[in-house]
């Protein structure tokens, strides 16, 4: 019984120990604001993409500080860089910075811009 | 001859400081900018965790105030405020001066002003008002929209001015979340028709019964819980309000339609205290509150000799832990008077 539970869990883990997080050093590194972040939501309540599609600059920052960098990946690109999440951050995170420097990252990584 | 107090702050801090001090002996004065004494308490109807009525406790605070034989001096503030060798001298608005072998400072906090935070539209939208506002609704018996109509849909806007860099606060006020929890089960037993809606970021219940106070809401209430910080606040074309959040559970957008919007303000240092800081030369901190000369031990402590802190002055507290505050100042003031050691 207990064997089953964890057999169809295990594809949606979060593999901690495995995972990727070099990203999230990348810009640990260039911009501790990063740290800071509370996952309030607060930026992509106002982001104008988030609210069209599937993008939220919150659960952006969880999947890079996590290492999930394919769902990052597919969903990056979407940041219009505006910087209107910026302006409401209650932790002063500097949003917009995090985006470039995660593209940048990635662009070292893969080899190519996304 | 029996040592002279000054008490600055009339507040529930001062009461019990001024109150307790006249009933061990002293010769206290204490001076209160407004025409009368309560402080903030004025303002609450019914008081969590218990939701007894704010009534009993200022009666409480009376009592002890007038039996002990407290010198008050309403509507009076202070103009100079300096140390001697072996007292303080501090002269009034209305031209007293008074001397002071010891001085408590309970000039306690100031709301925030939630104009401030311009995207939640308070003085802007009709209907938009503060957890102080509400209060006064709850005295009047009446929860009512500017046009007189009942709100069939409520929000509560946690952290407003607290934990926000962008109006200089990093600090948490941390009875907000309780009042939000405690102003929410006030209105759906008021209005049982209604519906409330609290936006979070973190539910901090850190205090005796608060924890107990949320499940209450939940199970008994039926109130709604959405964690996501509000980025702003607009009005419809019908006049309803309209809010944005991320409901960051379920990692979407969420919009919502709402009749009022009730800002859970946050505790600042007051602007009362802020004079006497200047011009006693007491040190304040980063979160602006004044500055204990010590975080475990010396909570009541100043920088200048001879003079004390009790209660909010220094840091967001409940009533229960003003009270216990103002009377460790109280120990503090007798300690030091205690012999004439000058
Ligand atoms: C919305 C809200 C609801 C709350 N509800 C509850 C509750 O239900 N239960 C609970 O336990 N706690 C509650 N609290 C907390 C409670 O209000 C405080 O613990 C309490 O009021 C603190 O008392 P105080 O004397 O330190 O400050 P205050 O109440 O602010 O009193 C300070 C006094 O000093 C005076 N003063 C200031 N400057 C000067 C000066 N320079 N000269 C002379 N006088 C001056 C002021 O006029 C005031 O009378 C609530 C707080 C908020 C914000
Ligand atoms: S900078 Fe990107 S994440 Fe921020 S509001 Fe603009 S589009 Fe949205
Ligand atoms: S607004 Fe700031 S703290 Fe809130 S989720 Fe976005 S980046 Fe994090
Ligand atoms: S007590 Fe709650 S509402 Fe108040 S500042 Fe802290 S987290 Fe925000």
């Amino acid at each position: 019984m207990g064997k089953f539970g964890f057999t169809i869990s295990k594809g949606r883990q979060i593999d901690y120990d495995s995972n990727d997080r070099s990203i999230a050093a990348y810009i640990f590194e260039r911009e501790p604001s990063f740290r800071l972040c509370i996952e309030c939501g607060g930026c992509s309540a106002t982001c104008t993409t988030g609210n069209l599609t599937k993008f939220s600059l919150r659960e952006l920052n969880i999947l890079i500080k996590r290492g999930e960098n394919d769902q990052v990946r597919e969903s990056i690109g979407k940041c219009m860089l505006c910087g209107k999440c910026t302006l409401v951050c209650p932790r002063g995170v500097n949003t917009r910075n995090i985006v470039s420097l995660a593209k940048k990252a990635f662009q070292l990584t893969d080899g190519y811009a996304i | 001859m029996s040592k002279h107090v000054v008490v600055i702050g009339g507040g529930v801090a001062g009461l019990e400081a001024a109150g307790r001090l006249s009933k061990v002996g002293f010769e206290v004065s204490l001076l209160e900018k407004e025409d009368k004494t309560g402080g903030h308490l004025n303002n609450w109807y019914k008081l969590f965790p218990d939701r007894r009525s704010s009534s009993e406790v200022n009666e409480y605070l009376d009592r002890i105030s007038i039996n002990g034989q407290v010198k008050l001096l309403t509507n009076t503030t202070i103009e100079k405020f300096s140390r001697n060798k072996t007292n303080l001298t501090i002269l009034t608005n209305n031209g007293e001066e008074l001397v002071a072998d010891a001085v408590i400072v309970a000039t306690g906090f100031d709301l925030f002003k939630s104009s401030r935070k311009e995207e939640y539209g308070y003085g802007i939208y009709d209907n938009v008002i503060t957890s102080a506002e509400l209060e006064e609704m709850f005295w009047k018996n009446n929860i009512a929209l500017v046009n007189g109509k009942e709100p069939e849909k409520i929000g509560i806007v946690h952290c407003v001015g607290s934990r926000d860099e962008k109006v200089g606060n990093l600090y948490c006020s941390k009875l907000c979340c309780v009042t939000a929890v405690k102003q929410a089960i006030e209105i759906r037993e008021y209005l049982p028709e209604s519906k409330v809606f609290c936006f979070y970021m973190d539910m901090r219940m850190g205090g005796a019964y608060y924890e107990e106070l949320y499940r209450e809401a939940q199970e008994k209430w039926g109130v709604s819980f959405i964690r996501g910080k509000v980025s702003e606040a607009g009005e419809s074309f019908d006049n309803k309000l309209v809010i944005k959040v991320e409901d960051t559970l379920a990692g979407r957008p969420l919009k919502m339609e709402l009749d009022m919007l009730v800002l859970m303000a946050g505790m600042e240092m007051s602007e009362g205290g802020k004079k006497i800081a200047a011009l006693g030369g007491l040190n304040t901190g980063e979160n602006k509150f004044f500055a204990a000369a010590d975080h475990h031990f010396g909570s009541n402590v100043s920088n200048v000799e001879g003079v004390f802190y009790a209660g909010t002055c220094t840091a967001p507290m409940n009533i229960t832990e003003t009270i216990s505050h103002a009377r460790a100042a109280v120990s503090e003031v007798m300690e030091y008077l205690k012999d004439d050691r000058k």
